[in-house]
């Protein structure tokens, strides 16, 4: 292990010289606080490096110890359930030995190195395997079954695996003889460098939706399995209730959830919650099959660098596994700040808002890595789903960390002020939002939920459009001197705003939301929309049909429990009873 | 270790850059003697090989590069705390602050840095207790619960201060034996204001249970970053250690800001939005996030800091990063404030994020939840109502708008607006609440659940 000594100290940036081995991103601990920090840049034998704790009491003199390795996590059984800093330290076991503030240069390993699993061999001595090659398996919670591989870059000859039995993560399962000839020891726990993506077999288009049971989100702008998509808002437009409901009602076999530079009781409200909430597929708790990496907007701001990639590796690997992985980042903007406020302190060049002129790239790396894929070594899909919260300064949506992420992925979430203060939540603007995965989703859509869905949405979303264009009209001569024709447009396009977009997170039953529901809510209020342009045909004033006591059905229809079609049919017979008598009656009236 | 020098070779602003300096550790604590004997404190922003860069908070001017001294003292900048603290006046940097308190200084229990150190989030409690703040604008619509942090956006010529020393007079947790304190920091405000409070204070007996650090206008400005770090070190003292249930008013964050700017602007550093420096989300956050409570420890601290908004705007920089970090916002309005409506609270645009988890049965009472839908359903048709009468003329709407319409005024007039000595309990609140919603037919009650519109709203005959 090489050794340095401190030249500067400013803030979180440390310049250390004689360091002639350095490598870019090697791990170096710091002074004898033994603080972790990061190489970020190399002159001659100085070194830059970014600190993960803070730097108060640190001085020119200061010892820099190098390990030599990258910033890697520990990947394994034990991650799920777990809530991490921004460099996988175990926040639960940070208390435990550090009591309720976090002081310097805790070093606890992410994953528990005494803990025995039950390991279940699956692969059979003598098979040719590679890396990604599953060699067993293990419960890791009620809810998942980790899968044990082949770390990559390891290939040959399976010479020998343990029996079914308790073993810790350090102990050998497996044995291959490499093409040279060596003899790898292969344990259930891997290391992988955070910065680096882990390899996949092949990657593929989305193709199938990632259901979150919001209706906006499901019907209007879908996001698919592997896809990225941006939430950008400004606060208090319900960024993170969006990234919570993503998270609890996704359905994602695990979620990873970074909180990133947020508020501290956002990250206590979900670790309070979480252990709670049944997950609406399986029953069981959700924290099963969660990974929580908190690193709060007070905590060291380079750790806040790195949480993101801590978050998106850990989820690369179970997506390696072969499970649909589902990862939010709130917020994406608190890591763009991260890093210009590196950049700032290297003194580089600023871009944009004294952005570094790499965020774009950083971004889009970032963004890169979700995909559905085929994984390598063997013939399993696994698909990571990325959706990142956007903060933009002042809500500005041209915002160079906006920019640049609308750049690269493929849904765009809208967040509205004007519609949170109308305390229209979820607050997605239908009119901004769009989804780039509508089409190649049509096929999935199309067996789910049949042949008629397509349109459906198609000619609500119009509708949605005209009732935009409509309103300006109608604030300057008054609703009341529209075409009957038009004032349904306004009449259905509030309905779809209030009884189907609108979205009661907090409410026990409308918090989530089937797709086959979605479709017979949609449903209600188109038909009845149908009905009443062929009522209005008929002569019926348009304010009395806007009027009928049935409508309220359709108001209530979020609360109407899951699978439960009849009171859809009932609540449609109803109206188009009560119309039906409105028509007979405005003919009655014609015929005098 | 002391060690002294006196090669200060570059004063800027109120930065200092002393050079050959050995064993300097970045934060440690500085004091600068002038050549008249003067004593000045500093902090090391920088060291760099054998150069400190040294931020001096009473300014630099005076200081000479030949003659004035430099200490380095070898430890970060700390407080004194103990709990003789209650009652007592300092000045920015923890001294008693003379004329208002002539008192000896404090003799301190420990020495704490007053950075601080981050909350585990694993260690925190979610705050869900309600705080009672006497002020139906708050409790009853955007109610303030213990460990939140939520600020008032105000601007300039608002009656914030007034608002602030009110709920400092008033606040009190529902429940026995708890033990409430007031820790004040006053950030580059005026003298007037300061003595607002601390005559508010001390008239309403408040002072007995209150720590005030006062930084006024004309004390020095780079003073101001350490000010509200050395009132959440007390506050941290008091709550944590002490379990005491402690309410942090910082005013005017706004200055606070500025002050960041200089140093930033003298360090020569790439600005970000508005020349404030790119890591003032990030510094901000070191103080916001100091609110909390935490699992197993009785006492709680709640923030509620004062920024005015620069031309009333909510985009600016500071109640921008501000709205980010903090859980949701007051908002006062200048219209409301012509109209003589005090507090001038816009409850529209105001938010408590923390709101759902304080009310309701064993908080407050099972039917607020829902009163509160209805009261800002109610007030947002009213408002809607007004503007249309504006353009239309009140003739032109219809009897329900015009009931709305109505509702809107009686709502400003008589459940927003209170007496500046008025402290409303929760109970009549929220009866307040019921009472002006009978102004609208009961068929409009939409977002009440009929079992409390039955017990709050009997149908008469109905009811025995």
């Amino acid at each position: 292990m090489s050794q340095g000594r401190i030249l500067k100290v400013a803030g979180p940036l440390v310049v250390a010289e004689g360091m002639p081995e350095a490598r870019m991103y090697d791990v170096v601990y710091v002074s004898d606080f033994r603080l972790i920090g990061e190489i970020i840049e190399i002159k001659g034998d100085r070194a830059s490096i970014q600190v993960y704790e803070e730097t108060g009491g640190l001085g020119p003199g200061d010892p820099v110890y190098s390990t030599g390795e990258p910033l890697s996590v520990e990947l394994g059984p034990g991650l799920l359930s777990s809530i991490y800093d921004g460099i996988q330290r175990p926040l639960d076991k940070v208390r435990a030995q550090a009591g309720d503030w976090i002081t310097r240069g805790i070093n606890i390993p992410g994953l528990d190195h005494e803990r025995l699993w039950d390991f279940v061999p699956t692969a059979k001595p003598g098979s040719s395997v590679s890396g990604g090659s599953m060699l067993g398996t293990v419960q890791e919670t009620d809810l998942i079954e980790h899968r044990v591989m082949v770390p990559p870059g390891i290939a040959g000859e399976l010479l020998d695996m343990v029996p079914a039995g308790r073993y810790t993560i350090d102990s050998p399962v497996a044995k291959i003889r490499t093409a040279s000839g060596s003899v790898a020891d292969v344990r259930m726990c891997q290391k992988w460098p955070v910065r680096k993506a882990r390899p996949v077999g092949e990657k593929m288009a989305p193709d199938e939706p990632m259901v979150t049971g919001q209706r906006i989100i499901d019907a209007f702008f879908p996001v698919g399995k592997g896809g990225t998509a941006c939430v950008p808002g400004p606060f208090g437009s319900g960024k993170t209730v969006i990234q919570h409901q993503l998270a609890k009602w996704a359905d994602a076999e695990i979620v990873v959830y970074v909180g990133c530079g947020e508020r501290g009781n956002e990250m206590t409200d979900v670790l309070q919650e979480f252990p709670e909430l049944q997950d609406p597929r399986s029953g069981k708790p959700l924290i099963l099959k969660t990974v929580l990496v908190a690193n709060t907007s007070n905590m060291p701001v380079a750790a806040r660098e790195a949480s993101v990639y801590t978050g998106v590796t850990i989820a690369e690997y179970y997506r390696d596994m072969g499970y649909s992985v589902a990862l939010m980042a709130d917020s994406t903007s608190r890591w763009a700040e991260a890093m210009r406020e590196m950049s700032g302190r290297l003194e580089e060049m600023p871009g944009e808002e004294g952005y570094p002129a790499y965020l774009g790239t950083r971004i889009a790396e970032f963004y890169e890595r979700a995909g559905k894929v085929r994984c390598q070594g063997g013939d399993r899909t696994g698909a990571l789903t990325i959706v990142g919260a956007v903060s933009p300064a002042g809500g500005d949506m041209s915002d160079p960390v906006v920019q640049a992420t609308l750049r690269v992925v493929k849904v765009f979430w809208s967040l509205q002020a004007r519609l949170a203060y109308m305390r229209h939540f979820p607050a997605i603007g239908w009119l901004e939002s769009y989804s780039l995965y509508v089409d190649n989703l049509g096929e999935h859509y199309a067996r789910e939920l049949g042949g008629d869905w397509a349109g459906m949405r198609d000619r609500s979303i119009a509708l949605l459009q005209d009732e935009a264009n409509l309103l300006e009209i109608a604030r300057l001569v008054g609703a009341e001197s529209l075409s009957a024709e038009d004032q349904l447009t306004l009449y259905t396009a509030r309905s779809l705003r209030e009884d189907f977009l609108h979205q009661i997170a907090f409410h026990e039953v409308d918090t989530y939301c089937s797709p086959s529901k979605q479709k017979a809510m949609l449903g209600l209020i188109m038909q009845t929309h149908e009905a009443m342009r062929a009522a209005l045909a008929a002569g019926v004033p348009p304010r009395s049909l806007f009027e009928i006591m049935s409508r309220e059905s359709v108001a209530r229809a979020r609360y109407a429990p899951e699978g439960a079609p009849e009171y859809f049919e009932k609540a449609l017979a109803d109206i188009r009873a009560e119309i039906a008598a409105l028509s007979a009656a405005a003919s009655v009236e014609g015929a005098r | 270790m002391i060690r002294e020098y006196r090669s200060t070779v570059e004063i800027a602003g109120p930065l200092m850059l002393v050079q050959g300096v050995q064993g300097v550790t970045y934060e440690e604590l500085a004091e600068i003697e002038l050549p008249g004997g003067e004593l000045r404190h500093g902090r090391v922003l920088e060291v760099n090989g054998t150069l400190a860069l040294v931020q001096v908070f009473e300014g630099s001017s005076g200081v000479d590069i030949g003659r004035s001294t430099v200490r380095f003292l070898g430890r970060g900048v700390e407080l004194g705390v103990s709990e003789s603290m209650l009652g007592r006046i300092f000045d920015g940097q923890g001294r008693p602050r003379a004329p208002f308190d002539t008192s000896p200084p404090v003799i301190p229990d420990r020495m704490l840095n007053i950075n601080g150190a981050p909350m585990n989030p694993y260690a925190r409690d979610y705050p869900a207790e309600f705080i009672q703040t006497g002020f139906s604008s708050i409790d009853g619509i955007n109610t303030l619960v213990r460990g939140q942090k939520l600020p008032v956006f105000s601007g300039n010529g608002l009656p914030h201060s007034a608002v602030a020393a009110q709920i400092a007079r008033q606040a009190r947790v529902l429940g026995e034996g708890e033990s409430f304190a007031v820790v004040f920091a006053a950030l580059g405000i005026t003298f007037e204001e300061a003595d607002f409070f601390i005559r508010d204070f001390r008239s309403t007996g408040a002072m007995d249970r209150a720590v005030v650090f006062l930084n006024l206008a004309d004390d020095p400005a780079i003073e101001r970053i350490a000010t509200p770090r050395m009132a959440l070190t007390a506050a941290e003292y008091l709550a944590y250690e002490k379990d005491m249930h402690i309410l942090v008013i910082l005013t005017d964050m706004t200055n606070y800001c500025d002050a960041l700017r200089e140093i930033s602007a003298a360090r020569k550093e790439v600005p970000g939005r508005r020349g404030y420096p790119g890591y003032l989300y990030t510094d901000l956050s070191t103080i916001y996030e100091r609110a909390g409570r935490i699992k197993g420890r009785k006492g709680s601290i709640t923030q509620l800091p004062i920024l005015s908004m620069p031309e009333d705007d909510k985009t600016h920089p500071i109640p921008d990063l501000t709205g980010y970090i903090t859980e949701g916002q007051l908002i006062l309005n200048r219209e409301l404030h012509k109209k003589g409506v005090y507090p001038p609270m816009d409850v529209m645009e105001s938010l408590s994020r923390l709101k759902d988890k304080g009310i309701g049965r064993g908080k407050t009472r099972e039917d607020h939840s829902d009163l509160f839908n209805q009261l800002m359903a109610a007030y947002s048709s009213g408002k809607n109502a007004r503007e249309l009468a504006v353009i239309l003329g009140t003739a032109a709407l219809s009897e329900l708008d015009q009931k709305y319409m109505k509702f809107a005024e009686e709502y400003e007039r008589r459940y927003i607006s209170q007496g500046s000595h008025e402290n409303r309990g929760i109970e009549e609140t929220l009866n307040l609440g019921w009472e002006l919603l009978k102004l609208l037919p009961r068929s409009e009650m939409k977002r009440i659940r009929p079992e409390f519109l039955d017990k709050y709203w009997p149908v008469k005959g109905e009811a025995s």
